[in-house]
């Protein structure tokens, strides 16, 4: 033990030119700081697992449920894995299975789960859900993008601090209330106004949707303008630039990695919203005629699940085609993900070899 | 929460039954049979629930030491559920199958149907529409997308909106089986997922055609009589209205008399049992 103690005063006298304490400690110096520091780290490792095996699990089931609406192990032949013969004619039909049932999914825009013989046609949702998404974040990136400038540059600070909770009100407000201002006040006056004629329809939850898309963007794509401080901007008014030339030329450019989480942030929301979309798009499984014909009802993937899960038998065909819509949303928003990182990355890197 | 405190009003007189059990056996017994907890099993259709949970809890304050369970699943699995001997009634929204009745035969038990109310379903229209009327041929012609402008029936030259409720609800139910038959919705047709909903979409658009549970009828909606029959409690009521079911419960066997469950499946009868059946939407099943 003094031996240990000892030990511990040279490293301490050793290092006390540049630390009070050594950083790490043996366990024979110190047993109950070396166990305590890894039993802390441990749990914070546990804790962070935690939301990584969340993600990971949830994947597992999503596609253990989805993969049985392409195959049915009933109704494949008996797998015998001693005889060749036998592993062939049933990697046969289940391949054939799967062929048939992804050629049903995207070979067609006809949804009938319940009717007596099925149809599983999923373009017309998948139409749907981009035309939502899409519609949203062509209302919400400019003016979210406008709105966030403005805030960083050209209202005096005490206006910002004053607007920017409200703003983020919006993002409070639950979206079943948003479901109802759409079905009561907007869809009314979309057939007041502009003559359509049924108001809960693609440009209704677009509408909806980039409203509930806004704060987010504002928020952070304000965050990143105003962390691009004073210096630059100082810079280049000194250099002559006019303030629209300031903006446009130096901050937003500085500023693109935040603006563009910011709008994944909004399209995210916007892509996963279950509650206004289900109450605003008229949940009608139709492509629009003609195509760009934002005014026709149309259904999106996470509203047809929260209106079909509820009374689905569990196990039939229906049920597992319902999972394969979720796999499909969450295939979409995890390869967004990816994509987003990737460009984030390489813009990052280019804009280093610049400076 | 007068429920909850029926509850703790059960286990004091548990409790008071013990000790009393010490104290004098006269007293036990009297109190002891009061106190025994009856529990009754009900499942099945999403449809009726809502009456079964209304009467269950309506009936457990009157009764502090019945305990019922009301699940929602489905029609056919509150059938599966009486014949395996689950539950003690099953609530569904149509009568049972050949298929079912043999299988219940085969354990042993015998389906006997109490049908407590009729749901009736409206077609509305908006109150500007000049139409008035309407067949179950024309309905299903509007909702397969075969009639799509006002025009075809006398109305006004205006593209159809179609509204449907969401496939999983029981007013669809009725609406498929008494006017689609077995024609598909077509693909234009609209959903939303609640009676209310339903409502205010049809109040608000001028082409608009839906279709709700009597209960939620009111002047800003138009209803359209159907093959020539108003839509009221009576029509309904007594079957003339061609859009409506008959709702059940099923036991196994009649229940015998003065039991718990034959209380329960005779409380639509009582004034308060009608109070719940039209506060769910549903029309009592009364013949005047």
């Amino acid at each position: 033990m003094a031996q240990a103690a000892d030990a511990v005063e040279a490293r301490l006298r050793g290092a006390a030119a540049e630390f009070d304490r050594p950083l790490l400690l043996t366990p024979r110096e110190n047993l109950a700081g070396y166990a305590g520091s890894h039993v802390g780290r441990a749990a914070l490792f546990l804790v962070t697992a935690t939301s990584v095996v969340a993600v990971l699990l949830i994947f597992v089931f999503i596609i253990r449920e989805a993969v049985a609406f392409f195959i049915n192990p009933a109704a494949l032949p008996p797998l015998d894995p001693t005889s060749a013969a036998s592993v062939l004619a049933w990697a046969q039909a289940a391949l054939g299975s799967i062929g048939a049932r992804l050629a049903e999914l995207l070979g067609g825009t006809q949804w009938y789960p319940q009717a007596a013989s099925p149809e599983f046609g999923v373009l017309a949702i998948l139409v749907g859900s981009s035309y939502v998404t899409g519609g949203a974040l062509l209302i919400a990136v400019p003016v979210g993008l406008l709105a966030a400038v403005c805030l960083s540059d050209i209202l005096p600070f005490g206006a910002r601090q004053a607007v920017k909770p409200v703003v983020e009100i919006l993002a409070a407000i639950p979206s079943v209330a948003y479901g109802f201002f759409a079905v009561l006040v907007l869809a009314p006056w979309m057939q007041e106004h502009l003559h359509i004629s049924t108001g809960t329809n693609a440009l209704n939850a677009a509408v909806i949707l980039a409203v509930m898309a806004i704060p987010t963007i504002v928020s952070v794509s304000e965050d990143s303008l105003t962390a691009v401080g004073r210096e630059l901007r100082e810079a280049s008014y000194a250099c002559g630039a006019t303030r629209a030339e300031t903006m446009v030329k130096v901050i937003i450019p500085a500023a693109h990695s935040g603006i563009i989480a910011a709008v994944i942030l909004g399209m995210m929301r916007a892509i996963g919203e279950t509650m206004v979309v289900w109450m605003a798009s008229g949940m009608a499984a139709q492509v629009p005629s003609p195509w760009w014909n934002l005014a026709q009802s149309v259904r999106t993937l996470t509203g047809t699940i929260a209106q079909e899960m509820g009374e689905t038998v569990i196990g039939s065909p229906h049920y597992h085609a319902l999972f394969v819509l979720g796999l499909v949303l969450l295939v979409f928003t995890f390869g967004l993900n990816l994509v987003t990182e990737t460009l984030l990355g390489r813009m990052r890197r280019q804009g280093g070899k610049k400076t | 929460m007068p429920y909850k405190r029926e509850m703790l009003g059960v286990e004091m007189v548990l409790a008071t039954t013990g000790i009393a059990t010490v104290m004098a056996v006269a007293a036990c017994f009297a109190m002891g049979a009061e106190a025994e907890k009856k529990t009754l099993q009900i499942e099945g259709s999403s449809t009726v629930g809502p009456i079964a949970e209304a009467f269950a809890e309506a009936f457990m304050e009157a009764n502090p030491n019945v305990q019922m369970t009301v699940k929602m699943t489905g029609s056919g699995d509150g059938a599966a559920a009486l014949i395996d001997g689950r539950c003690q009634i099953a609530t569904m929204s149509r009568s049972m199958k050949p298929a079912e009745y043999q299988k219940a035969v085969e354990k042993n038990v015998t389906p006997c149907p109490h049908a407590v109310a009729m749901d009736g379903v409206c077609a509305v229209v908006h109150p500007s529409n000049p139409l008035t009327a309407i067949t179950r041929v024309l309905l299903r012609d509007i909702y397969t997308g075969e009639i799509s402008n006002w025009k075809d029936l006398g109305g006004p030259d205006m593209p159809i909106v179609v509204i449907s409720r969401d496939t999983s609800s029981g007013t669809y139910e009725v609406f498929a089986e008494k006017v689609m038959g077995k024609d598909k919705m077509s693909e234009k047709v609209e959903y939303v997922n609640s009676n209310p909903q339903a409502q205010a979409r049809v109040k608000t658009t001028a082409g608009a055609v839906g279709y709700v549970g009597l209960g939620f009828l009111d002047a800003s909606v138009k209803a359209l009589t159907v093959d020539g029959v108003v839509p009221t409690r009576k029509t309904i009521a007594t079957g003339v209205y061609p859009i409506s079911r008959p709702l059940f419960l099923f036991t196994n066997g009649y229940p015998e008399l003065g039991t718990t469950a034959h209380a329960f499946c005779t409380f639509f009868l009582t004034e308060k049992g009608q109070e719940i059946i039209e506060a769910k939407g549903f029309v009592p099943l009364t013949n005047y």
